[in-house]
């Protein structure tokens, strides 16, 4: 008597070598789709949502690519997983982080193919992966004491990443914007202080990092357009009809005079309010809710600059820069703390005026504003230059720097494969294949650049076997050369993170030999 | 079928709605039974032992999970047969009163109803069959009391619980750091264990995990970790020597349960009811500030007001807080948890030594740490790993490493494992076996062979040649006398788990086979199965 079935309808179930292909297949599938991108030579996407209006993204973030996918196949979700882990963890890295992964599985089907364990595989595979995380420790450059040498490097990374972007033509313009942004925030790696602000028109090359900061609103009607030397109070606090808060309040009136009364008091509050907060000396009140007419008017009566609805990031931003604190409550205006700068203007900016502080009491906040032919170049721009900044910020905490274009790897690939020939039993097979899965990510970088990716990986492979080696693949000129002299570095930390992440993925995905699927919830149609 | 006549030979319907109901009865209706069960215990062989296969399992709404643990893997799977939820049902058991060997007990069950099929075809009664089980899993039991051995710990040599966490975590993802993680395992339960009344509270131990970072950098937290930061932005984000006032109430406009309505019908009233709202808030933060507090922590949100008013008075504070993080806070920090603002003492102050913010990785990401609390008695477990699904993959391997330092607290016998103590059980079981008279005999044998299923699945998965390594293993357990044998998984070189040091619970196993035991004699029970056929 057979059974009839032990799971539900739909369920299903893959077992053994199937299910090993399906998640390799997947696997594979997604590490080739984003492999086009890898590299300064690399191609980028269109996305298309499915969503009203079909907005189109043109991109070459191997995050932002992934995290569009609608993937069924669960190994490839594993893939698309440790993408956006690296994402928010580092910033870059994001496609080589799948490529390798990718790789990795591809060169462990092989050997899965020719009758070796899993099981083996993956213990070959975290000796290798210790071996070539131990290969870069050993050759990181630390140039944190020397101030000089630091912010070249950091310069170097910015391009290098940048170098992969769309941003590539003015790399050298948007990689000092980049390294000034970070090096403000002082080693604190909190990105929310630098504020991007993108406005369609100019060229990239308009686009600049302004000291101070710019928030995108308008000044109230009848209001001072420039003040200098303003103090400025940060609020969070209804500024339209102040609600009274006790539950179940409500007016009754029996008369029109009351109505007029009660009318009266409400617009008396306000104006106390705004009594109030006039009484703390500022020439400036920055609200993060609705300021309405009524108190607008009052504020110009006072000279003072009233700005409206600044949203959350924008007051939090604000306080920060201008050293203020945000307030809420306006009945001591003596310990309230306010801030300062030096001048407010309204400015334009192609053909939006928006409100520039400049000469902020705390430094650490600035703002970047970004220029560009369409909202897809903007958009694109933004990623990648949020890319740098990641990798920059993370760099000034973690100062190890390699160097690149495919250098790590080779370094990688050759202490590996000296493992591989020291260590006895099978898993130096799966050693060998690491090596291989590493060599394949300069291979890429050739051959999206259109090189003969087999001709440069020999010779750089050579070039190797010499100590103290510093050859890298130039994609600029399509031939081995000297990365140190040409400046291409990369950030330690995103090495290593690929390397990590890629190894735990890929093991994940050969340990499983089964995959069961449960049928999928029913959807109402809501069309 | 069930057609029945009535003395006056009219034929009358016993079942509702007769035909519409699938029906199975007699060797039918057990063997179907057996096989579903054998099915669900045949998924979960390949996961069994150190070098055992994970599963991957899609949830209805497309999310992957990668694991190796039998209950989850079962908890998942979208099962609709009967006999195999018993068998899910049986995993979690073993889950709960346990929490390892969730896999080792449906393997084991799916042995022994395999050896029960072949009893039933040669005609014995499915009860004896049940019966002779009975017999045997006592034996066993008994047997396995005399073969384990006690082994003592204090607090300067956790060694054996670090070992025995280990052979847990041996078979999960996570054996990379196999040993942090144990170390880690211990030294959480011993912080919270009473070691007198050999009791551990699991519940004081958080798990809290967070993408990025390495598996090694996973950390022992003396204190708590709360997902969340400081209700306004500019308030310090470190606080030395906390005073903190836990609360239930919101720092909102009070919200009376009885309906009612407060009507505004003159000027006077108005005015008076918004002096009254402004007080309201400002006795609430005077409050807490009069009894001493110097960090808020709050169940519910703030209003704006309010928390400008906290922010004004250097009254850092935290709101929304969920009720079990909340709970844990007072227990680690020695407060009570205040419902309303009027009852704020200073005695009820939970005190800590230093309360900090944390951020990670690139985005604002920042957690809250309370550390160095008055009692130290609750700890949190902080996991890192490169995605989702390792970390939940580790807090699900790090349960099984707890529950099973906590079986040793509570009874610090051990037994063997890499199937030495189910080989050791085997031969004592088919020893005694000839002694019983009758049917039952039959039943006890099979008993025996069924047990060897585990370390022969464990054989399998570690690519050894199965009835080869047994048999050698087996002889070798009779001849020297020795019950300590086993496979050796990891291809050291030896058979004596003493020398590989892998331990299990006693109580564990004793469980594993009881609870096996339980589940075949209720399924060879079943002799109709009634269904209600497709529609």
């Amino acid at each position: 008597m057979a059974i009839d079935k032990i799971f539900k309808d739909e369920a299903s179930e893959e077992k053994g070598e199937r299910a090993r292909m399906a998640s390799f297949v997947g696997a594979m599938a997604i590490a080739d789709l984003v492999k086009t991108t890898l590299g300064p030579k690399g191609m980028d996407k269109i996305l298309q949502s499915t969503g009203r209006g079909r907005e189109v993204t043109v991109t070459n973030d191997g995050a932002t690519i992934l995290k569009s996918l609608h993937i069924d196949n669960p190994a490839a979700k594993v893939l698309v997983d440790i993408s956006k882990v690296q994402d928010d963890e580092v910033g870059d890295g994001t496609t080589s982080v799948v490529v390798l992964a990718g790789e990795l599985l591809r060169e462990a089907e092989r050997l899965v193919a020719t009758k070796i364990h899993p099981m083996t595989i993956i213990s070959g595979f975290r000796m290798a992966a210790e071996c070539a995380c131990n290969a870069l420790l050993e050759k990181v450059v630390d140039n944190k004491a020397d101030a000089e040498k630091f912010r070249s490097d950091l310069l170097n990374i910015a391009m290098t990443t940048l170098s992969s972007k769309i941003l590539s033509q003015d790399k050298e313009h948007f990689a000092k914007l980049a390294v000034d942004a970070v090096m403000r925030l002082k080693g604190s790696t909190n990105l929310e202080s630098i504020q991007i602000i993108k406005k369609p028109g100019g060229s990239l090359k308009d686009s600049f990092l302004d000291e101070g900061f710019i928030l995108d609103k308008k000044i109230g009607i009848g209001q001072p357009k420039r003040i200098e030397n303003a103090k400025i109070l940060v609020a969070n606090t209804a500024m339209d009809t102040d609600k009274v808060k006790i539950y179940g309040a409500r007016v009754r009136v029996d008369s029109m005079a009351r109505v007029a009364q009660i009318e009266a008091a409400e617009k008396e509050k306000m104006r106390e309010k705004v009594q109030k907060i006039i009484g703390h000396g500022i020439n400036c009140f920055v609200n993060r809710q609705l300021i309405y007419n009524f108190p607008e008017e009052l504020f110009a009566d006072a000279g003072i600059l009233a700005i409206e609805h600044a949203d959350f990031d924008g007051i939090e931003r604000l306080a920060l820069v201008t050293g203020g604190e945000i307030a809420s409550t306006f009945d001591n205006p003596e310990s309230v703390k306010l801030g300062h700068c030096d001048l407010i203007e309204e400015i334009m900016i192609g053909e939006d005026k928006l409100i520039h502080f400049s000469g902020v009491a705390m430094g650490q906040a600035c703002t970047i504003v970004l220029r560009g032919a369409s909202h897809h170049v903007l958009d694109e721009a933004e990623r990648s230059l949020h890319d740098a900044l990641c990798v920059l910020s993370q760099t000034v905490n973690d100062s190890r720097v390699l160097l690149g274009g495919g250098w790590p790897e080779m370094v990688m690939a050759k202490e590996v494969d000296a493992l591989a020939k020291k260590t006895p039993g099978k898993k130096s097979l799966a050693i060998e294949a690491f090596s291989r899965a590493l060599l394949a990510i300069p291979t890429i970088i050739a051959d999206n650049a259109g090189l003969d990716s087999a001709e440069l990986i020999s010779q750089l492979r050579a070039e190797h076997q010499k100590e103290g080696c510093t050859a890298g693949i130039d994609v600029i000129s399509g031939s081995v050369g000297d990365m140190l002299e040409r400046g291409i570095s990369e950030a330690f930390k995103v090495k290593q993170a690929v390397l990590l992440s890629s190894t735990e993925a890929a093991e994940m995905i050969l340990r499983v030999d089964e995959i069961i699927t449960c049928a999928p919830r029913r959807r109402e149609d809501r069309m | 079928m069930a057609l029945a006549f009535d003395e006056f030979g009219r034929p009358f319907i016993i079942l509702k709605e007769q035909e519409q109901k699938s029906r199975l009865r007699g060797l039918d209706a057990q063997k179907a039974n057996i096989s579903a069960g054998k099915a669900v215990a045949r998924i979960l062989r390949t996961s069994l032992g150190p070098k055992g296969m994970d599963k991957m399992l899609q949830s209805p709404d497309g999310d992957v999970t990668i694991t190796n643990d039998g209950a989850t893997i079962l908890e998942q799977m979208d099962v609709d047969n009967q006999i195999a939820k018993l068998m899910v049902e049986l995993s979690r058991s073993q889950d709960y009163e346990i929490g390892d060997g969730t896999t080792g007990v449906v393997v084991m069950a799916g042995a022994l109803l395999e050896k029960a099929e072949r009893l039933l075809e040669r005609g014995i009664h499915p009860i004896r069959i049940a019966e002779g089980y009975e017999m045997a899993s006592r034996i066993s039991v008994e047997h396995l009391e005399r073969v384990a051995n006690k082994f003592e710990f204090d607090d300067s040599n956790l060694e054996p619980l670090i070992q025995t966490c280990m052979t847990t975590l041996s078979s999960k993802i996570v054996n990379r750091c196999k040993r942090s993680l144990a170390e880690i395992a211990v030294k959480a339960v011993l912080a919270v264990a009473d070691l007198e009344r050999k009791d551990v509270n699991l519940d004081l131990i958080k798990v809290e995990g967070k993408v990025g970072g390495k598996l090694e950098d996973t950390e022992l937290i003396y204190g708590i970790v709360v997902d969340k930061d400081m209700s306004h932005p500019q308030m310090p984000k470190q606080i030395e020597d906390a005073k903190i006032a836990i609360l239930t109430c919101p720092f909102e406009p009070p919200k009376p349960k009885t309906k009612h309505k407060v009507d505004i019908d003159t000027v006077e009233k108005f005015q008076t009811l918004r002096l009254q709202e402004q007080k309201y808030f400002d006795d609430m933060v005077q409050k807490c500030k009069d009894v001493g507090a110097t960090l808020v922590i709050c169940q519910w949100g703030f209003d704006d007001e309010a928390n400008h008013l906290l922010m004004h008075r250097n009254l850092p504070a935290v709101r929304w807080v969920g009720g079990v993080e909340l709970e844990l806070i007072a227990i680690a920090t020695g407060g009570r948890i205040v419902p309303r603002f009027q009852e704020l003492s200073p005695e009820k102050l939970g005190k800590a030594g230093i309360v900090r913010e944390k951020s990670f990785g690139t985005t604002k990401d920042r957690m809250l740490y309370i550390e160095h609390c008055a009692n130290s008695r609750a700890v949190t477990i902080f996991i890192r790993g490169g995605n989702k699904m390792i970390i939940e993959e580790t807090k699900r391997s790090l349960h099984d490493a707890l529950c099973v330092a906590r079986n040793l607290i509570r009874n610090n016998s051990i037994v063997y494992g890499g199937g030495s103590a189910e080989i050791s059980c085997s031969i004592a079981v088919e020893a005694a076996a000839d002694r019983y008279p009758g049917v039952e005999q039959y039943a006890i044998r099979a008993f025996g062979d069924a047990l060897e299923a585990i370390p022969m699945a464990l054989a399998e998965n570690s690519g050894l040649q199965p009835i080869e390594t047994l048999s050698a293993v087996k002889s070798q357990q009779i001849k020297d006398n020795n019950p300590h044998y086993g496979i050796d998984c990891n291809d050291v070189g030896t058979n004596d788990m003493r020398e590989q040091n892998v331990f299990e619970t006693l109580i564990g196993k004793q469980q594993q086979i009881l609870l096996a035991t339980q589940v075949v004699k209720m399924i060879l029970k079943i002799d109709d199965v009634i269904s209600p056929s497709e529609y």
